[in-house]
């Protein structure tokens, strides 16, 4: 089964440290070397902050452009994760053991075509 | 008990054998609707057959077969892959390892923490219990349409986001187990205090609720939870009758009748809490049982050992904190040490929405003739939501205090 794991975390935690937190980042590469081990991680990247996004909308065959995420919520999506493995059981697993499920939410999505 | 006619056989064999042919079809189609179309197949044509042919000696085995081999059918015209089509096995072999482990994989999957907590309800009804679709929206107080959507959405969850069929590893078992006990309990509490509405209309979802703790406490013997938790649903339900009068209102504790109490399910209920607690795992479902058995072996209401069930109420916030659980600590300690005592406890407690809160606070305070506060308190609880045969009670308690005749404010019309 194919998942998209979203990481959504309330982005002014990194007010205090906009760069990547050294301990975050070895516990990220500690989850990336087990995944990738486990052949159960496809790709995944962080994302810039919502600072850096753009939305666009077409409406009426306007092309609507505006600075900024799609939705203002409190988390903010910062990354994501395509993975593939047996099931739901251990998609949330897999979830559980990433840096973002403790700092934020992680949503576990399968995709529509497996 | 031996059946007398097909029209009961059939009736039993329904009882006994739906949860175990749905699972059972699950586990070797993987289809939830098939499953449940072969099933309900089966049984229609039990009701054609057996008034003609007798009723079979093994109702289940009979219904197993014949729903066994629909679903092969259905699967073939389908066109389904060699793959997807899995081996039926021998009917014979080992059924009742088969058949155990089988509506066990149904109850964990029903109740797995990804769907969403109406959903397990249903779904554990529905594929278990074997209620009808319309029969659980009534005991829902939701239209069937709304009712049927949820299973399906939850069916299809099942399916889209790989839910597996399965017994969960050891290692999630602890976890999961309370998750199905969790689901279990709601069901009996939602059957035994009609929240609103009339209760004659309700299904007996207490009754079915003690027949699948009943089911899981064969197929998980060792597990001190699940016997302290049919233990606490015994022990409750066989207090039941002569809660409420025969004009249905709520009669108080040390006016009921406890002769009428059902004695058999009280006897269970301690061979089943003494034996949970023989193993030394004492978890929230074994203090409750406990507590529900203070009640149980009194003989009378002056007799019961309230300072003990003061005592199993905080062990209990100890375990599972809650502030209904310091709600009913209060009550005992009320009883046991003084209205004043309690009234303490329950000005730390914030419950917004749950009637008893202000009731019991009126309560004690009328105790202590406290008359003016015990009213306003009387009147809070009414304007929040509960069942007819408790705002009865409270209304004509606010009476009796204030001399004044009172309509409830917000008083459904059922």
């Amino acid at each position: 089964m194919k998942y998209l794991l979203i990481h959504a975390v309330d982005e002014t935690l990194f007010d205090d440290a906009p760069d990547v937190d050294e301990g975050a980042a070895k516990r990220l590469a500690a989850w990336i070397e087990e995944m990738v081990g486990r052949g159960v991680l496809v790709r995944g990247d962080r994302l810039r902050p919502t600072t850096d996004a753009t939305t666009v909308r077409v409406t009426g065959g306007d092309v609507l452009v505006v600075d900024g995420p799609f939705a203002e919520t409190k988390e903010q999506i910062t990354g994501y994760d395509l993975i593939e493995c047996a099931d739901l059981d251990e998609a949330i697993e897999i979830a559980s053991k990433h840096p973002t499920a403790g700092m934020g939410t992680i949503e576990v999505r399968p995709l529509w075509f497996q | 008990m031996v059946p007398v006619t097909a029209e009961e056989a059939i009736a039993a064999a329904f009882r006994a054998e739906w949860g175990r042919l749905v699972a059972t079809l699950i586990g070797v189609t993987g289809d939830w609707e098939l499953a449940e179309e072969c099933a309900q197949d089966a049984f229609a044509k039990a009701v054609q057959r057996w008034p003609e042919e007798g009723v079979p000696r093994k109702p289940g085995a009979w219904l197993t077969t014949v729903a066994r081999n629909r679903a092969t059918d259905v699967l073939r015209r389908r066109g389904t892959e060699a793959a997807k089509l899995r081996q039926l096995p021998v009917p014979d072999a080992d059924p009742d390892e088969d058949i155990a482990d089988d509506r066990l994989r149904l109850m964990f999957t029903c109740c797995h923490p990804a769907l969403p907590m109406d959903a397990r309800i249903a779904l554990t009804l529905r594929t278990l219990a074997g209620l009808t679709t319309a029969e659980i929206a009534r005991a829902f107080l939701v239209s069937e349409q709304t009712m049927a959507k949820r299973l399906v959405r939850a069916k299809n969850k099942i399916r889209n986001a790989g839910i597996p069929y399965r017994v969960p590893p050891a290692h999630q078992l602890p976890e999961r187990t309370s998750g199905l006990l969790a689901v279990l309990y709601l069901l009996f509490n939602e059957g035994y205090a009609a929240t609103s509405g009339p209760a004659a209309l309700r299904v007996d979802l207490s009754g079915e609720a003690i027949r699948l703790t009943r089911a899981l406490a064969e197929l998980m013997p060792d597990e001190p939870e699940v016997l302290g938790l049919l233990a606490l649903m015994l022990l409750h339900n066989a207090r039941n009758i002569g809660r409420t009068d025969e004009a249905g209102d709520l009669v108080l504790l040390p006016d009921q009748d406890r002769s009428r109490w059902d004695r058999a399910q009280i006897e269970e209920g301690f061979t089943l809490l003494t034996s949970a607690l023989r193993r030394g795992n004492v978890g929230q479902y074994q203090i409750q049982a406990a507590i529900a058995g203070c009640h149980a072996r009194a003989e009378s209401a002056q007799d019961t050992d309230w300072p003990q069930i003061a005592r199993l109420y905080a062990h209990l916030a100890t375990i599972s904190p809650s502030p209904i659980v310091e709600l009913n600590r209060a009550v005992a300690v009320a009883i046991a040490e003084g209205p004043a005592a309690g009234l303490s406890i329950l000005d730390n407690i914030d419950l917004p929405v749950y009637h008893l809160l202000p009731a019991t606070r009126a309560d004690l305070l009328r105790r202590l003739g406290r008359a003016e506060e015990a009213a306003e308190c009387y009147r809070a609880a009414l304007a929040l939501p509960m069942s007819e045969a408790e705002r009865r009670f409270l209304t004509n308690r606010l009476t009796e205090l204030t001399g004044e005749n009172h309509v409830p404010a917000g008083n459904r019309r059922t």
